[in-house]
C-alpha cells in the first residue's frame, strides 16, 4: 500500500532509532529504548528497536534487556559509517514499509542530522531536544503538576482540532529554558521526536528480555550511487572526555574564577576528586577557553542530575540553571547574595570562593579521617 | 558560482526574558539580535567570498524590521538580501518554514557550484531542524555542525563536529552546510559596506511572489499547515528558597560536610 502519512490509522507501534558509533551502541539507545517501553504501553503496542550499521546484528539482542519487543536490523558495507544519505534513505524506506506510529531518536549530533531530513522526507512533524514524553493524558497531567507553574486543575486539556489522549505529547525547552512548550503531531505520522541525551532513566537490564526478543533483518536497498559525500576519517577526541552525563557529583565553575583562572579550576579538581565526582562548568568557562566544550552544563551543554552539584562562582544564568535544577542537592557558592543560582540551591553561601573551596576541602578530609 | 547564507533575527535570551501571565514571551520587551551561530554562517560565506570573489546573498524570513538584519548584514560585506515575509507564513514550525524557505531560495535559484551556509541552531527554538529540512527540500547534499571547511575545485573537505571527536567529509556542490561557534570567528561591519549597505539590492519575495511554487501549498504552511502544533506553553515552576549558611568560611565549609557526611557522599 502506498505510504500517505496523513493516514494515521495506519501507523502502529514506537520505533527507537538505536545509534552505534564503530560497532558500540550509544548509552542514549538504551535510555530511549526504556522511556519507549512505556509510550508502546500507553499506546497498546510494541516496541522495536531499528538498528542500521555494517555488521551490527551481534549488538542486537541487548536491547530486549531494556525493554525491546523486537530489533528490524539494516545491515550493509554501506551503512558503516554514518551518511545523512545512506542512513536517510534506508530508515525512510522502512517507515514507509512497516509505518511506525512514534518513531524517535537520541538527540546526538547524528541524531540531529538524521531526524529533521527523515521526517522532511516522510513529510511529518518532528519535535526537537524533548525532555519528557507522554501518550497517557492522566499522566502528563500528573507531570504538570510538579513540573510547571500551570494551576492544573482549572486547566483545560480538551482540543477541538485533535485527540489529546491517543498523541504523543513532546515537551521541551524553549526561548533558553525560560518557557516549556509541549508539542503535538495530531494529523500526520509517525510522530517524531528527538530526545535529549543523559534526561531519560534507563530501566534496570533484563536478561531474560534478551533472550526473548525478536531480531529480524530487513532488506536494505543500498547503492554507492545513494551516498553523494565520502567520510575520509573519524577521529576520537585525543584527551578523554568527562563524562558529566554518568557522574553522581558534580563540581562546576562559572565565571566567577576569573580573577583566578588557573587556582579556580584546580581547586574545583581537588574538590571533585575529594568527592568522587567531575568537574563541569558554565557556559561563559567555554566560552572564555578555559576548559573545553565537553565541561559545559546548560541548555547548550549537557543536562545532569547529580546527587550533589556544587556550583562555584557560577551567577546562575536560565540557560545554566536548565541544565542542572534537577539535581538532587545543589551546593551553591557564590560573591553577590543576589545571583539568582542561589534560587535553585539546596544550601547557599554567600563568600570567596577561593576562600570557601580550600576550607571545604579541608573541612571534608577531617570529616572523612574522624570516620 | 554564489554563496547562499540563512540567518534569523531572534529574541536575546541570554538577557532578562519576561514571561506574560498566559505563559507565552513577552517580546515587545525584548531585544532582538542576529543568532549568534548564524554569524558564524555569514562568516564563512564571507571568507569564501574574498578568496574567491563570488556573491553572497543573505535570506531571512520574519516580520517587515527584520530588513534591518539584512542591513547590518550587507554593512559586513553581504552583496544581496531577501526577506521573505508574510502574514500566511507566521505560526511556521520548522517543517513549513524550511519549505517555504527552500520555494524562496528555489525560485531565486541554485547553480550546480553554489554552497548555503546555514547556522547550526537558532537560539529561540534551539531546534536544529531547519537545515537539514531545508536541504532536503532542495535536494542538496547536507553537512550539520561543520566545525572547519576546505575548498578544493568542486569538491569541499568539511569536518563535521561529533561530541567525541569528528568526521572528514567530502562533499560536492551544490550542497548546504551548518556551521558551529568553533568555525571562525565573526567580522564587524566595516566602513566601506557601510557605507554603500542601502544601495546594494533587497527584494522582499512574500505570499503572493512564491505562492505557486510546487512547495507553497497552504495546507503545509503557516499555524494551521504545519505539521506539529502547541499543545501548552509553562513556565517551570519555581524552587522553593533552600538554607544560606552562615558564618565564617570554617564555619560553613564544616556545614557543607555535614549535608554530604548525612547524605552517605562521605
Amino acid at each position: 500500500m502506498a505510504y500517505n502519512s496523513m493516514d494515521t490509522a495506519a501507523f502502529k507501534d514506537v520505533w527507537v532509532f538505536c545509534e552505534q558509533r564503530q560497532g558500540k551502541m550509544m548509552p542514549t539507545t538504551f535510555e530511549l529504548i526504556s522511556e519507549g517501553r512505556r509510550l508502546a504501553d500507553e499506546l497498546g503496542g510494541s516496541l522495536c528497536g531499528l538498528l542500521l550499521g555494517d555488521n551490527v546484528e551481534g549488538i542486537a539482542k541487548e536491547l530486549g534487556g531494556y525493554g525491546a519487543d523486537k530489533v528490524y536490523v539494516c545491515d550493509h558495507p554501506l551503512l558503516k559509517d554514518y551518511t545523512t544519505d545512506g542512513y536517510t534513505k534506508v530508515l525512510t524506506d522502512a517507515v514507509k514499509e512497516l509505518k511506525p506510529e512514534i518513531l524517535l531518536f537520541g538527540a546526538s549530533h547524528i541524531g540531529r542530522d538524521l531526524a529533521p531530513r527523515c521526517a522532511a522526507r516522510l513529510h511529518t512533524g518532528l519535535c526537537a531536544d524533548c525532555t519528557h514524553l507522554d501518550v497517557d493524558l492522566n499522566g502528563y497531567i500528573e507531570f504538570l503538576r510538579t513540573a510547571s507553574s500551570l494551576d492544573v486543575d482549572n486547566t483545560s486539556f480538551e482540543s477541538n482540532l485533535f485527540d489529546p489522549v491517543r498523541n504523543l505529547k513532546m515537551t521541551r525547552p524553549a526561548f533558553g529554558g525560560h518557557l516549556m512548550a509541549t508539542i503535538v503531531c495530531p494529523r500526520f505520522r509517525p510522530a517524531m521526536a528527538t530526545v535529549r541525551p543523559g534526561v531519560m532513566k534507563k530501566r534496570p537490564y533484563d536478561a531474560s528480555g534478551a533472550e526473548k526478543v525478536a531480531v529480524e533483518k530487513l532488506n536494505v536497498a543500498l547503492s554507492a550511487g545513494d551516498i553523494g559525500c565520502e567520510v575520509l576519517e573519524t577521529v576520537k577526541a585525543a584527551k578523554k572526555l568527562v563524562d558529566l552525563i554518568g557522574a553522581d557529583i558534580i563540581v562546576s565553575v562559572g565565571r566567577g574564577i576569573y580573577t583566578d583562572v588557573d587556582k579556580g579550576i584546580a581547586l574545583a579538581t581537588e574538590l571533585a576528586e575529594e568527592l568522587g565526582g567531575v568537574v563541569g562548568s558554565s557556559r561563559a568557562v567555554v566560552d572564555a577557553g578555559w576548559l573545553s566544550a565537553d565541561h559545559q552544563v546548560g541548555q547548550t551543554g549537557k543536562t545532569v542530575h547529580p546527587k550533589v552539584y556544587v556550583a562555584l562562582g557560577i551567577s546562575g544564568a536560565i540557560q545554566h540553571k536548565a541544565g542542572m535544577q534537577e539535581s538532587e542537592c545543589i551546593i551553591a557558592v557564590n560573591k553577590n547574595e543576589t545571583a539568582p543560582i542561589f534560587e535553585v540551591a539546596d544550601y547557599g553561601v554567600t563568600g570567596d570562593l577561593f576562600k570557601v573551596v580550600p576550607e571545604m576541602i579541608a573541612a571534608i578530609r577531617a570529616a572523612k579521617a574522624a570516620k | 558560482m554564489k554563496i547562499i547564507v540563512t540567518v534569523k533575527q531572534v529574541p536575546d535570551t541570554s538577557g532578562k526574558v519576561a514571561v506574560n501571565a498566559d505563559g507565552t514571551l513577552d517580546r515587545a520587551s525584548m531585544q532582538t539580535i542576529i543568532n549568534p551561530d548564524d554569524l558564524n554562517a555569514v562568516e564563512a560565506a564571507l571568507q569564501l567570498k574574498d578568496e574567491l570573489g563570488c556573491k553572497v546573498i543573505a535570506f531571512t524570513m520574519g516580520p517587515p524590521p527584520a530588513e534591518g538584519m539584512l542591513r547590518e548584514l550587507m554593512a559586513m560585506g553581504v552583496d544581496e538580501g531577501v526577506l521573505i515575509t508574510a502574514r500566511e507564513f507566521g505560526g511556521s514550525d520548522t517543517y513549513a518554514t524550511s519549505q517555504i524557505i527552500a520555494a524562496a531560495i528555489d525560485t531565486y535559484g541554485v547553480d550546480q557550484d553554489d554552497i548555503v551556509f546555514s547556522g547550526r541552531q537558532a537560539i529561540d527554538g534551539d531546534t536544529a531542524q531547519v537545515g537539514p529540512q531545508l536541504a532536503e527540500k532542495l535536494g542538496l547534499e547536507q553537512v550539520s555542525y561543520v566545525g572547519a571547511i576546505e575548498k578544493d575545485g568542486d569538491t569541499i573537505k568539511v569536518r563535521r563536529m561529533l561530541e567525541d571527536g569528528y568526521m572528514t567529509i567530502k562533499v560536492k556542490t551544490p550542497c548546504l552546510l551548518t556551521c558551529v561557534k568553533e568555525l571562525n570567528t565573526p567580522r564587524y561591519m566595516n566602513i566601506r559596506d557601510i557605507l554603500s549597505a542601502y544601495d546594494k539590492p533587497l527584494q522582499v519575495m512574500t505570499y503572493e511572489t512564491l505562492k505557486n511554487h510546487p512547495l507553497i501549498d497552504k495546507t503545509t504552511i503557516g499555524l494551521t499547515g504545519s505539521p506539529t502544533n502547541i499543545f501548552k506553553s509553562f513556565t517551570p515552576p519555581q524552587k522553593g528558597v533552600g538554607t544560606m549558611l552562615t558564618g565564617d568560611s570554617k564555619s560553613v565549609a564544616t556545614q557543607v560536610a555535614d549535608v554530604l557526611a548525612k547524605k552517605h557522599i562521605i
